[in-house]
């Protein structure tokens, strides 16, 4: 007979007890779960669809419109350097970027509200939730992208000065997911705080419509005054960004000294978000 | 250890905080933890006896929703859990099915789990049947494969065929159940966690859950079945826990499991007012409450058909006790209003009330059928609430004769027993 006040792991399937570990990542049934987490991702696909007017042409015109405020306000009358790229391509590109951070963030932050009904009735992973959302807003910076390539085609086409690396397209692949990464990280910190304090919620909008002036969206790094490039050591959408355009369009980009800051900070961020996450969700329902 | 215990609970605690750690917004944290750090009054505090639980179960700002529960549950058991309103039922149905992580002990269980606390959980009102089947499937625990292999039999079992390609926001909420329920019915678990569910739906479709459930268990599984319809739990389940103030108060058979819930409710029979939860502003307070019969004699039981009078003991404590209304509310146990008896829709006007006096109801013939009911007491003194007490007062009624045919409706036809007459004359 095993000890009573400990149960035996080997006797049973599952064992329910208060939680303990500061990290208890349950990877495994996440992976269970995975026809869920493609589930959750085509409830919002075609929700999305079903819901909106203009249907998947609101991903194009989003995008085009604010490269159009931009060139305007910060291209004609600031008059801000884009790296000799034509401004549509520069705005474009960064804006297709950012916007899907933004997503992956905002999205993530208001994981336990949204989702109360649901996680106060049924058990699955609760990391099942973030990875879909993160899938969702894969979908509009797919269709972004594909708008950015026809754009430069459409310059190409035209003969203008513009260089394309297609060959380095594939490593673009590599930066969204960690923006992917990154802006899911900060969403999780967020939904783990707004558990306890609600009010976080009415600052992540605001904070991360400011944090995108602070990044290379709408100027590139080249211009900022030497006095302030250690600020981009620290500002983890710094490299993505930059390396973006230099991938795609051989823009000068940035150093690797930035790159490793900007990794260090989103694995912490990462970390610190599986762990807050996976506090908050043993608990969240008692008090939500 | 014998392999066939599924389900082992050992021990297992869980507590709640009330709401003095933490306010909920970051706003408010500060303000405690810098009046705490002036040593000064915290200004969010909760004031003291606005919780109505017992004394011993809350102890500072901790609640004790389940405390030093233990049992276990046997391949192919079906365990009703049974208990009054805060018992701890669905407490405990939460912590079983991993929705809130418990305090202390530990739950083990051999077999894969499925909980159904809500039907239609994760139902999606713009999405067809078809995708809702595979998204509910898939969020409780359900592979699309299997979701695939079941489809047919799901749609079947849920009478819905022609519509399953139509959006669930147009389904009739009987259809919504039904479709809800049976994804959640195939759902390959050994262990079935049920709260309640069996409350919606038509009769028809109640009866064919409850078969289903049956099957369920005759194939091997073990369900545990939280439910307030005795009736249901009478029916289908082999044995009984009884939880009490989140303590196990019986564990065993199914009948007397019952009796023992019953007998919990005798106890709280009559006079106990003393500790009920109430609101008002307590300018005067109910202070007794009984029934009896026309001559008089207090009554426990009552029959329907009988002749009985109910006694409100009304205690003015403030001097300006004007235009008193005085309601009893009768209601199941499940919190349905059945009879409402208020001096307003009496009759009776109370302009000033100076002394403690006895209020009497009478009912000349009791329409009520067998069975328990709860009772809520209300008292207002010039439209503002003076007191105000929710399922505080339980009582039984036994079916009698009340037609002097020796015949009463069948169950479940009648809620109400009503005075009527047949007669047939040719035209």
């Amino acid at each position: 007979m095993s000890s009573e006040d400990s149960p035996n792991p080997e006797e049973w399937d599952v064992v329910i007890a208060p939680r303990r570990k500061i990290v208890d990542l349950d990877l495994p049934s996440v992976w269970r779960y995975r026809d869920l987490i493609w589930m959750f991702f085509k409830r919002d696909f075609i929700t999305f669809y079903k819901q909106t007017i203009l249907g998947p042409l609101w991903y194009l015109i989003q995008p085009t419109l604010t490269a159009l405020t931009y060139f305007v306000i910060f291209g004609k009358i600031a008059n801000i350097s884009t790296d000799g790229l034509p401004p549509f391509v520069f705005y474009m590109s960064g804006i297709a970027l950012w916007t899907y951070f933004a997503v992956c963030l905002t999205n993530n932050a208001e994981i336990f509200s949204k989702n109360a009904q649901l996680f106060g009735k049924v058990y699955f992973p609760r990391l099942v939730v973030p990875i879909s959302v993160v899938m969702s807003g894969m979908v509009a910076f797919v269709i972004q992208f594909a708008l950015l390539l026809v754009v430069v085609i459409g310059f190409l086409l035209a003969g203008t000065d513009l260089r394309m690396y297609w060959i380095a397209s594939p490593l673009v692949l590599l930066l969204v997911l960690y923006v992917a990464c990154l802006g899911m990280s900060i969403g999780l910190v967020v939904s783990a705080l707004t558990v306890r304090f609600r009010d976080l919620a009415f600052a992540t909008g605001f904070v991360t419509q400011l944090w995108m002036f602070a990044s290379p969206v709408v100027y590139p790094y080249s211009q900022v005054p030497e006095k302030y490039r250690f600020f981009f050591y620290f500002n983890p959408m710094t490299a993505p960004i930059e390396s973006l355009r230099s991938l795609m369009f051989g823009t000068d980009g940035i150093g690797i000294s930035i790159w490793l800051s900007n990794i260090a900070i989103t694995l912490v961020l990462l970390i610190l978000g599986l762990v807050l996450f996976t506090r908050a969700e043993s608990n969240a329902m008692d008090t939500v | 250890m014998a392999s066939d215990v599924v389900i082992r609970v050992h021990k297992l605690s869980k507590h709640y905080r009330l709401g003095v750690i933490n306010h909920g917004t970051l706003y408010r944290d500060l303000q405690s933890w810098w009046a705490k750090a002036r040593g000064k009054h915290d200004p969010n505090t909760t004031l003291g006896g606005t919780w109505s639980h017992s004394r011993f179960r809350t102890e500072g700002d901790i609640f004790r929703a389940l405390e030093d529960v233990s049992f276990e549950v046997r391949r192919g058991e079906i365990l009703g859990i049974i208990g009054g309103n805060g018992a701890g039922k669905s407490t405990l149905l939460k912590v079983l099915s991993r929705i809130t992580a418990p305090t202390s002990g530990w739950i083990g269980l051999s077999g894969r789990v499925a909980s159904l606390l809500e039907v239609g959980t994760g139902f999606h009102p713009e999405l067809t049947g078809r995708e809702n089947v595979f998204l509910s499937g898939a969020i409780l625990g359900m592979s699309r494969r299997e979701i695939s292999q079941k489809f047919d039999e799901i749609v079947d079992f849920a009478e819905i065929s022609q519509f399953i390609d139509t959006p669930v926001k147009r389904y009739s909420s009987g259809m919504y159940v039904r479709l809800a329920f049976s994804v959640a019915a195939h759902l390959e678990s050994e262990i079935l966690l049920v709260d309640e569910v069996l409350a919606v739906g038509d009769i028809s479709f109640q009866r064919k859950c409850l078969g289903k459930m049956e099957d369920i268990v005759s194939g091997g599984r073990t369900i545990l079945f939280v439910s307030h319809n005795m009736a249901a739990i009478e029916n289908l389940c082999t044995r009984a826990l009884v939880l009490k103030e989140g303590r196990v108060d019986f564990h065993g058979e199914v009948k007397e499991g019952i009796r023992h819930y019953y007998d919990y409710f005798g106890e709280t029979k009559g006079n106990n007012l003393e500790g009920a939860a109430r609101t008002g502003d307590g300018r005067a307070r109910i202070t007794d409450v009984w029934f009896s019969d026309a001559e008089g004699n207090q009554l426990t039981i009552l029959k329907s058909g009988q002749e009985i009078q109910l006694h409100i003991c009304v205690d003015p404590v403030a001097e300006n006790c004007r235009n008193l209304i005085l309601a009893a509310g009768v209601t199941t146990l499940q919190g349905e209003g059945v009879l409402h008896l208020s001096t307003e829709t009496g009759g009776l006007v109370v302009p000033h009330l100076d002394a403690r006096s006895v209020f009497t109801c009478t009912l000349p013939r009791l329409t009520l059928r067998g069975g328990y009911y709860s009772m809520n007491l209300f008292l207002s003194s010039n439209g503002i609430v003076a007191d105000w007490l929710q399922d505080t007062f339980r009582f039984q009624v036994e079916d009698a004769d009340f037609y002097g045919t020796g015949k009463l409706p069948p169950e479940g036809y009648s809620t109400f027993l009503a005075d009527f007459s047949w007669a047939v004359t040719k035209e």
